[in-house]
């Protein structure tokens, strides 16, 4: 392993980081905390909810931190006004995507998309909410796949494709229309690929994939087994 | 082939040329073939051949001029006069008169000498001059010799050298300094290399890459050659899109023809060059434009950007290091090589050098695609070039940049067209649309549209442009409606602003420019709407419920 040489400033403080960490990774190794939702250790970093978006001094632009590599006297800020209202609209958009509620819903308290409004306060969307029903796939015999929760994070596609490899899961269509399909697009007990890992069900952050008469506190996993990270570390 | 032996076909091509006193150039664009220009080639053969003149006057097909709102045109040389609107029919006549009489016919030719006498043609250099069908034709203008003059009197670096002296910049509409990308790709050791050329032009009312590969296939290809020589490239990659078909049969044929000379495949020139160039067609999604989609695509993947960095120049195709160039860059190139950087860098400004091509469309008298240096003002090409709003109408705006591009109203219309003005103003370069909007269109309905084509093109991946997009055109719905209130103008603005910083690639960060600058350059008309319930323009079928006093 290599050596913390990398020196950076993260929110006024001073950090080492390892050359192949990103901003993200030195943040969380220091307690400084950045808000994630489609990232997950262990998977390829996705950097498509943009809740992770930083400020770097010198980039106009502003960079996802869990795929942006450390740099020597980087200086980051994770925390700002501008960010945290940002983040918060996305928060909103998500809510607003798609039918999101939580008092019926499985993954109520074990949410991560509920987690992260409560700490940035949503308690309300300022865009109207779209009440549109989307498909609720429950063919398989232990799990379900609700479109309608679906925050279309890719977790269970990258899961899927990069731990099991199987890549039974990808996204159909495009922008609003996108959604998570099987195979090609086959009912999920179809699906000749699928082993029934569930893996998909397990790294969900939502209630999208989530085992039958199951309670979603059970089977969630808030992060992959150690060895697995470890692994796919480079 | 060795490089002397291109002088030799250019000194026979010139020979034969000389052979005819007469050459009829047909334009066999897309622009002019629904009106008939296949017919018309046709035509002007059997005209010529029932003449008798086969042997004093040659007919070819040409590239396109410019001048679409006139099609199908006619060029005739020398003199290079240009027939407008010419029929079928009309072909024997104008032969007659003009070839056996010497009269021109003042009734075809075309008039308005302002649309050509602003404009500076170097990318589009041999449309209307060349048959672009045939490799000796560009051979002939000195095509190649820029390939031949790279590989033989040139290192890569002096060639990399060039082009940053040139100045020149991406022309895909980011406006990223070429010299400095090839450095990058020249400077990564990992091996094997790629270049792409991005002919993956989508937006609505933009057709300058397509004109150009459909009237000057060589001058993409040589580009591309050279550009691999620069940075060590073995490989490259044409992404086209599928939705032209005439662009795609002239790269194939130009393709194939650069090959069996040798100017493309190994050892190129007697050199110890390899390289060869593949096409690859789209599959219909916009955002296969972005820098990063093209090499997802081209990898045989959703067409979904990645983030950056890494940069493609260091892992780009495979995770091997890749340039990305707009064809239109690369059409530049072999002009830099054969007259030097700093010629180039004389043309336009001093920060943006060279010209730019625009698909000139909406409400002008002279619709078309022009090629203008940098600097050049919007007045210019509005009112001069494009001769103005048709009689009766009035100007309201001007979209520069394509679907993403920003709204401008009459009083920034003495903004210089370069990369830091436009975006100063809030509209892009983009990819060289400039659409003219009149008194009857409404301001709310044309941000509407494009908002609509952003969202409808978002491919999905990150959420500020794929859920947010969908509520900006909600609240402009709404407002069109004139069920709108200022509260949603207040909640417009900050998505807009979410979706123009927090969006992963060029088309979420600049989609929301049309709702932008016209909140910014436009909020009376918004207004109008909102606290009048009137369209200005006429437009929407604003229905209000009157309060009935008792």
């Amino acid at each position: 392993m290599s050596e913390r040489t990398v020196k950076l400033v993260i929110d006024g403080r001073e950090v080492f980081a390892k050359p192949t960490d990103t901003i993200l990774k030195a943040a969380k190794d220091n307690g400084i905390y950045i808000p994630t939702l489609c990232y997950l250790e262990g998977l390829t970093a996705y950097g498509g909810c943009r809740l992770c978006v930083v400020e770097v001094k010198g980039n106009p632009k502003l960079m996802t931190s869990c795929t942006t590599p450390v740099s020597n006297n980087m200086e980051v800020i994770t925390n700002s006004p501008r960010l945290n209202k940002y983040r918060k609209q996305i928060i909103e958009l998500l809510l607003a995507e798609r039918t999101h509620t939580c008092s019926v819903c499985v993954a109520n308290g074990s949410c991560e998309l509920q987690e992260l409004a409560t700490r940035f306060g949503v308690d309300h969307t300022s865009v109207s909410r779209n009440w549109k029903r989307f498909e609720i796939d429950m063919t398989h015999e232990r799990f379900v796949l609700d479109h309608n929760r679906c925050i279309l994070c890719t977790r269970c596609i990258r899961v899927c494709d990069e731990i099991e490899g199987v890549h039974v899961l990808d996204v159909k269509r495009r922008g609003k229309d996108s959604s998570i399909v099987i195979d090609l697009d086959e009912p999920w007990a179809a699906s000749y690929s699928c082993t029934s890992c569930g893996k998909c069900s397990a790294v969900c952050p939502v209630g999208a994939i989530y085992v039958k008469l199951k309670p979603l506190s059970e089977t969630k996993k808030k992060e992959l087994p150690e060895f697995v990270v470890e692994r796919r570390r480079r | 082939m060795k490089p002397e032996e291109i002088q030799k076909i250019a000194e026979i091509e010139h020979d034969m040329r000389m052979a005819y006193k007469y050459r009829i150039k047909v334009c066999c664009s897309s622009g002019c073939i629904p009106f008939g220009a296949q017919k018309l080639l046709k035509a002007f053969e059997d005209a010529v051949k029932e003449l008798g003149l086969q042997n004093v006057c040659k007919v070819a097909r040409t590239g396109c001029v410019g001048t679409c709102s006139v099609a199908p045109v006619v060029l005739i040389d020398p003199g290079n006069h240009l027939y407008q609107n010419v029929k079928p029919e009309d072909a024997k006549r104008i032969v007659q008169e003009h070839v056996v009489n010497g009269r021109i016919l003042e009734e075809f030719v075309y008039k308005n000498e302002a649309y050509f006498s602003k404009q500076y043609r170097l990318v589009l250099r041999n449309a209307g001059k060349i048959d672009p069908l045939r490799i000796e034709d560009y051979i002939s203008v000195g095509g190649y010799s820029a390939l031949a003059k790279a590989l033989t009197q040139m290192t890569p670096e002096q060639v990399i050298y060039e082009v940053t002296v040139s100045g020149l910049r991406g022309r895909g509409g980011a406006g990223f300094p070429t010299g400095q990308k090839w450095n990058f790709v020249a400077k990564s050791t990992a091996k094997p290399k790629y270049v792409v050329a991005n002919l993956d032009e989508g937006d609505p009312g933009v057709f300058a890459n397509r004109t150009l590969a459909e009237a000057d296939p060589h001058a993409i290809i040589e580009g591309m050659t050279i550009a691999a020589y620069a940075v060590g490239a073995e490989k490259g990659y044409i992404y086209i899109r599928s939705e032209y078909p005439l662009a795609i049969q002239t790269l194939k044929k130009a393709i194939e023809q650069a090959k069996s000379y040798g100017l493309i495949g190994d050892n190129i020139l007697g050199s110890t060059f390899n390289f060869d160039i593949e096409l690859r067609l789209g599959a219909g999604a916009f955002v296969a434009g972005e820098e990063t989609a093209i090499l997802s695509s081209i990898e045989g993947l959703r067409a979904t950007p990645r983030p950056r960095p890494p940069y493609p120049a260091v892992s780009g195709l495979w995770g091997k290091p890749t340039l990305i160039n707009n064809v239109e860059t690369l059409a530049n190139v072999p002009l830099i090589i054969l007259n030097g950087g700093a010629w180039f860098s004389k043309i336009g400004t001093p920060k943006c050098t060279g010209t730019k091509c625009f698909s000139l469309t909406g409400k002008v008298r002279n619709p078309g695609l022009i090629e203008v240096p940098m600097g050049i003002t919007l007045k210019e090409v509005v009112y001069e070039i494009g001769g103005g709003v048709p009689e009766g109408r009035k100007f309201k705006a001007v979209l520069v940049g394509g679907p993403s591009g920003g709204c401008l109203p009459e009083s920034m219309l003495s903004l210089p067209i370069d990369y830091e003005s436009l975006t100063q103003a809030g509209a892009i370069m983009g990819s060289g649309g400039i659409v003219v909007i009149d008194d009857e269109s409404c301001i709310v309905d044309t941000a509407r549209f494009f908002i609509d084509f952003c969202m409808d093109e978002s491919c999905g991946k990150c959420v500020p442009c794929r859920a947010g997009l969908p509520k900006v055109r909600e609240i402009l719905d709404k407002i069109m409606v004139g069920e709108g209130t200022e509260e949603d103008l207040k909640v417009l603005e900050e998505l807009s602003y979410l979706i123009k910083d927090a969006s992963l690639c060029g088309l979420g960060q600049t989609a929301p420019n049309p709702v932008l600058t016209t909140l910014n350059y436009f909020k009376k008309e918004y207004l109008s709407h909102i606290l009048d319930g009137k369209c200005p323009a006429g437009k929407c079928n604003i229905k209000r419920m009157e309060v009935v006093k008792k």
